[in-house]
């Protein structure tokens, strides 16, 4: 067996792991009555256990795959995502150490979850590093700021604990809807997998000639059959689906014809939930988020941000500066990237302006931390994927 | 200004909310509050207690929170905004009509009516550029607001507080003095175990831990200031250069702005990861993306004039160092860092040229023809000449018979020249490009033939000096300590004291992570058998409680 395979299985040991301490976290919380708190313990201790063992099998991941590559791997999006994933897990450990809920476990790991298996779906390949990635700040910039991140992450989940108990679904509402908009975007994800897989083990494959923004021609192949054609696309491979539409030449049909599959994957999954489950998923979940303390979930929320922020302007702006200065010659280019990175430093900074002055604790607070999520994958996902910029190999 | 003498004797400036030193209540509103709010210890704030002349507007302008918060969330926006499409920096066109074309062109109309509201260079606008200026006079106003005041009310505060300021804090707790004198001792005790600061006097305990932390968020909005200021200093001459160069293989060039400094490139070197000398494991890679480049490098020289040269002598130059360049391993000397930021491989360097008769094909000898800084008479001997009569770089075509050329690079080089030889004394005229020959006066005897060229490549680099990056640096370093400071420490005060009737009141307050406040007043309840607390805020505890004693 290669390094390379080894560290690909521990990977997955560590993915089943997360999945089965989900299971004992939900029976911790289901058996957290008062009268039966030794079993809450019981149950916590084992899912904890588990989640470490799988953290560290993660990190034998990381490790291996370092060590295979000559680098650390966190220079693609596959990389990058995967240690962001384990990080989250890290900083729930951290967490669930400083208060003991195993509550934060069950909303956590899926998320963790989530984040592996949507990481999965990009070239899993080992690169090699271009000329501007060969540099020791690579790992202190991107491992710190994806450090900070997670942690910072994990006050969304807090909130979400924390709104999920909280808002009232019985009654048509504002935040009904957006909670139940929030557990949607998750199903999408999975949707997104759902669908790169079925067509990954399909085997698809569908190449056009087309011509791109700047008027020159070129070829593209995509993996799911499409939707959606490029500018003046020609088929190259026979027998395969017809595009339905042709694209303008600012568009990438491809990522287009990715983001509808996933579209239509998420929402034959979250239909097919709704239909078996027969309430909106934050109801399904509401029972469990009861058992919740709203002040502690209020707490560790604000907390996560007082832990993360720092870690996360030392990582994602300080050693990001440096970094710049030394490989493009100016410390601050307004790359998108960077961009982001400032728009996630001044969001978590309102954050905690608002909540120290203007008092907004509990579900003000908790949509703060939700929305500040969705920023962080927004930089992730989003600015790699759709903004071009000179982030873009990561 | 007029002072409120509080009922303890101890005199409050104009504005207090709670006395500096028992924090008894000073206004009505503070004395109807069920808990009393405890930011900035109820001390007089410039801001919350003038508003008349425009000075005072101003100040409570830029000293309120909601205003630095809109800023953030305005510039946060805009930020967002300017990430649609990219900026003018990022986009392959130069000057004003090229760059608006380019926007239209690729991004359509949206792209005009982006370009033309000034969104493409929206980092640079004077609009954005105010709303930071704002954002950093907020950060002076509100901290000078809010630090002065704090830092007198904390020193002056009392052991002792007055029973009204107790019971309004949010963890609460009053009972029996079951341990007399003793109480005290073993809480202080307890309290210095737990790494507390302990005052005991007047029949009351103070314990206080991490005071400093109080002063993070000063200290790193002082950080942020300054790194502000050192942006701001950056638009002053000398304090920073941004240029650019281009140096072909050979080339020896100043480099610009720089004191007498020299640059000579020996070579540019190009390397790409290829399948068979690369490590195994990046094989699947490189065959899904192709040629990846490993190394973009620049092998030079570095020189200096000698302080006695002339200007614009350069043969006496004094080598300073050899280096590679290469990217993340700039140059450095001198405050300057030369940076490998771009390049062009294989450009024309020299052509070679062959003089023969047609008729009988001998050779009258080679010449070779820099294209750079080209000879314009070549001698090849026995009375054969070649000269220049004109030269073309960049040849694109004629123009009402005249030859054209589009650049002063030499991408497609064009000669016009004249051919001496002994049976022809007068000389014949004839046009050589690379793959064309043109003779313009009629039928020549002798041809000039294109042999062969020569190629090198050439380095773009950027040479930079920024002499306020130890202030930027100064400043995040502050930032950090501010921003460490007051997240990883808090605050902690725990108040126990005797009533007046007998029994034992305490009170805890921490500026931020209640869940560890209370954990160290739970030990020290413990060990003094202290009244238990209540946390006012918790309310389902609370609820939970009254349950509990309902049922009980």
């Amino acid at each position: 067996m290669t390094l390379v395979s080894i560290s690909g299985n521990l990977l997955f040991i560590a993915f089943v792991c997360y999945l089965v301490a989900t299971l004992f976290f939900g029976g911790a919380v289901k058996s957290s009555t008062k009268k039966v708190a030794t079993s809450e313990k019981r149950w916590g201790r084992i899912g904890i256990t588990i989640t470490i063992i799988g953290f560290i099998s993660n990190l034998g991941y990381f490790v291996t795959r370092w060590i295979a590559a000559g680098h650390a791997p966190v220079s693609n999006l596959f990389e990058f995502t995967t240690a962001f994933g384990m990080m989250i897990v890290g900083s729930f450990i951290l967490i669930y150490f400083l208060y003991k809920t195993p509550l934060l476990g069950l909303f956590a790991l899926p998320i963790a979850i989530i984040i592996i298996g949507f990481a999965s779906m990009f070239p899993t390949d080992i690169n090699p590093l271009i000329p501007a990635l060969k540099s020791y700040w690579l790992y202190v910039h991107v491992i710190t700021a994806a450090l900070g991140e997670s942690i910072l992450a994990m006050s969304a989940v807090a909130g979400l604990i924390y709104l999920t108990k909280n808002i009232d679904l019985t009654k048509r509402s504002k935040q009904r809807f957006w909670l139940e908009a929030v557990m949607l975007t998750l199903v999408l994800v999975l949707g997104f997998v759902a669908s790169t897989t079925t067509f990954k083990v399909m085997d698809y494959e569908a190449s056009f000639n087309y011509i791109d923004k700047e008027g020159k021609a070129d070829e593209i192949t995509y993996n799911v059959p499409p939707i959606f054609g490029m500018n003046e696309y020609e088929a190259l491979t026979p027998g395969t689906m017809t595009p339905l539409a042709e694209t303008p030449p600012i568009v990438n049909a491809k990522k287009l014809t990715t983001v509808t599959w996933s579209l239509i994957f998420g929402l034959v999954l979250y239909g097919l939930i709704r239909l078996i489950i027969r309430k909106p998923i934050a109801a399904l979940l509401q029972p469990l988020a009861k058992k919740a303390n709203s002040q502690l979930m209020d707490e560790i929320g604000y907390r996560a941000v007082l832990i993360g922020f720092p870690v996360f302007t030392l990582g994602a702006l300080i050693f990001a500066m440096i970094w710049a200065q030394e490989a493009w010659s100016r410390f601050w280019g307004w790359d998108p990237k960077e961009v982001w990175a400032l728009i996630t430093w001044l969001f978590y900074a309102a954050f905690l302006h608002l909540r120290l002055s203007k008092g907004w604790q509990g579900e003000k607070s908790a949509w703060l931390a939700v929305i500040g999520f969705i920023i962080i994958m927004f930089n992730l996902i989003a600015v790699n994927l759709i903004i071009a910029g000179l982030h873009s190999y990561a | 200004m007029n002072k409120i003498m509080c009922a303890c004797g101890h005199e409050n400036p104009e504005g207090t909310v709670l006395c500096g030193s028992c924090g008894r209540p000073l206004t009505e509103e503070a004395e109807n509050q069920k808990l009393v709010d405890m930011r900035y210890e109820g001390s007089a704030r410039r801001s919350q207690t003038f508003n008349k002349s425009i000075v005072d507007k101003v100040w409570n302008f830029f000293s309120s929170v909601k205003v630095g918060v809109s800023l953030i969330v305005i510039i946060l926006v805009a930020a967002a905004i300017g990430t649609i499409l990219p900026q003018v920096f990022y986009v392959p066109a130069t000057g004003e009509t090229e760059i608006a074309a380019y926007y239209e062109r690729v991004y359509g109309t949206f792209g005009k009516l982006y370009y033309q509201l000034g969104l493409s260079d929206l980092y640079g606008s004077w609009w954005f550029q105010t709303l930071i200026g704002m954002l950093g006079i907020s950060l002076i106003v509100a901290s000078l607001d809010r630090v002065i005041p704090l830092y007198k009310s904390l020193k002056k505060q009392r052991t002792r507080r007055h029973e009204s300021f107790m019971k309004r804090q949010r963890v609460f707790g009053i009972g029996e003095n079951t341990l007399g004198e003793e109480t005290f001792a073993k809480s202080e005790e307890q309290l210095k175990g737990l790494g507390y600061n302990v005052k005991h006097e007047d029949g009351a305990v103070l314990g206080e831990k991490a005071r400093f932390s109080r002063w993070g968020p000063y200290i790193n909005h002082l950080g942020l200031i300054i790194f502000l200021f050192g942006v701001m200093l950056r638009a002053l001459p000398g304090f920073y250069v941004d240029e650019t160069m281009w140096i072909r293989e050979g080339e020896t060039r100043a480099i610009p702005e720089t004191p007498g400094y020299y640059l000579k490139s020996n070579e540019f070197i190009l390397e790409t990861y290829d399948k068979e000398q690369a490590d195994e494991v990046f094989n699947d890679a490189i065959e899904r993306v192709g040629t990846i480049a490993s190394n973009y490098q620049t092998d030079v020289v570095l020189y200096k004039k000698p302080e006695d040269a002339l200007p614009g002598q350069t043969d006496k130059l004094e080598e300073v160092k050899k280096d590679s360049i290469q990217v993340n391993e700039p140059l450095k000397f001198e405050g300057f860092a030369v940076y490998q930021m771009d390049f062009r491989l294989d450009e024309l360097r020299s052509m070679q040229f062959n003089l023969s008769n047609k008729a009988t094909g001998e050779s009258l000898g080679d010449l070779s023809v820099d294209l750079v800084e080209p000879e314009m008479s070549y001698d090849l001997g026995n009375g054969n000449k070649v000269e220049l009569l004109g030269y073309y770089p960049d040849f694109t075509g004629f123009e009402n018979g005249e030859p054209q050329t589009q650049s002063p690079i030499p991408n497609n080089p064009a000669f016009l020249v004249k051919m001496t030889t002994p049976e022809t004394p007068k000389g014949e005229t004839s046009f050589v490009a690379i793959k064309q020959t043109v003779e313009p006066f009629g039928d020549n005897k002798y041809k000039l033939e294109f042999q062969n060229v020569e190629t090198r490549d050439v380095s773009g680099l950027t040479i930079r000096k920024d002499k306020t990056l130890w202030i930027l640096a100064l400043g995040g370093l502050i930032f950090m300590i501010g921003v460490a400071q007051g997240s990883y420490w808090n605050h902690r005060r725990i108040w126990i004291h005797e009533t007046k009737d007998g029994q034992i009141a305490v009170a805890a307050h921490t500026n931020k992570n209640w869940l560890s406040v209370k954990k160290d007043l739970d030990q020290v309840t413990l060990v003094a058998n202290l009244p238990p607390y209540i946390d006012q805020h918790d309310l389902e505890a609370l609820e939970e409680k009254k349950d509990g004693e309902k049922s009980s």
